[in-house]
């Protein structure tokens, strides 16, 4: 699977970059890619309950499958206004 | 008609993109910068985005607004980059025949606004330490001590 990973606000400081293109066998599903910034720095387990993803600019459940090409997003908790 | 813009908002321009013929009603709600967080002292405030999720969570609102209060008319504003204290991050202005629907539709928007859109606030404080506003892990355990 070969997608676009976009990343904001803490999880960008967390990850250390805000955009990768990446392509790994063990993405499938939207809720993989939780796993994979994990792999990155361990800290991503604590945040996990309070990330959401979205996928080509609109929020999925964790098992929405992806495809290739897809911009993925990882959205903390959102404080605009 | 949904913006995100770099610049001061211009209050009029807003206005004017809501006004209608038809319109008894028009409500303007503004979101402004405070000076303090939780008693701590703020410079300033740094808005980022994921822009084009963010214009189409906004769209996607305005129309629900529409149909769910009968609005002529609605605009949503949002700046992002630095904010200073005492100006306005967020402008959100409607029109309707009466002012109950135009009262609740601004309220609705501004709600969902902060719950949706995918737009995040970095508070700069006084004493140098620079935090994203939010939910978090770590302020979560705040609480909890």
């Amino acid at each position: 699977m070969k997608i676009k990973l976009l990343l904001f606000s803490s999880a960008a400081d967390l990850a250390g970059f805000r955009e990768q293109e990446i392509e790994r066998d063990d993405l499938k599903v939207a809720g993989n890619i939780l796993g994979y910034l994990t792999s990155l720095n361990t800290e991503f387990d604590k945040w996990a309950p309070y990330l959401r993803v979205a996928v080509n600019s609109s929020y999925v459940d964790t098992n929405h499958q992806l495809s290739d090409g897809d911009e993925v997003a990882v959205i903390p908790p959102v404080s605009g206004g | 008609m949904v913006k995100i813009i770099s610049e001061p908002i211009q209050i009029a321009g807003v206005i004017s993109l809501v006004s209608s013929p038809q319109a008894g009603a028009l409500d303007v709600f503004l979101g402004v910068t405070r000076a303090d967080s939780q008693g701590r002292e703020v410079l300033y405030l740094e808005y980022e985005t994921y822009e084009q999720m963010a214009l189409r969570e906004m769209t996607r609102l305005e129309t629900e607004a529409r149909e769910k209060f009968k609005l002529l008319g609605s605009a949503m504003v949002h700046r992002i980059g630095r904010v200073d204290i005492g100006e306005a991050s967020v402008a959100i202005a409607v029109s309707s025949a009466h002012r109950n629907e135009a009262f609740a539709a601004c309220r609705f928007l501004i709600d969902q606004l902060k719950k949706t859109v995918p737009i995040w606030k970095r508070e700069f404080f006084a004493d140098g330490s620079i935090e994203w506003s939010g939910e978090s892990p770590q302020k979560r355990t705040e609480q909890v001590r």
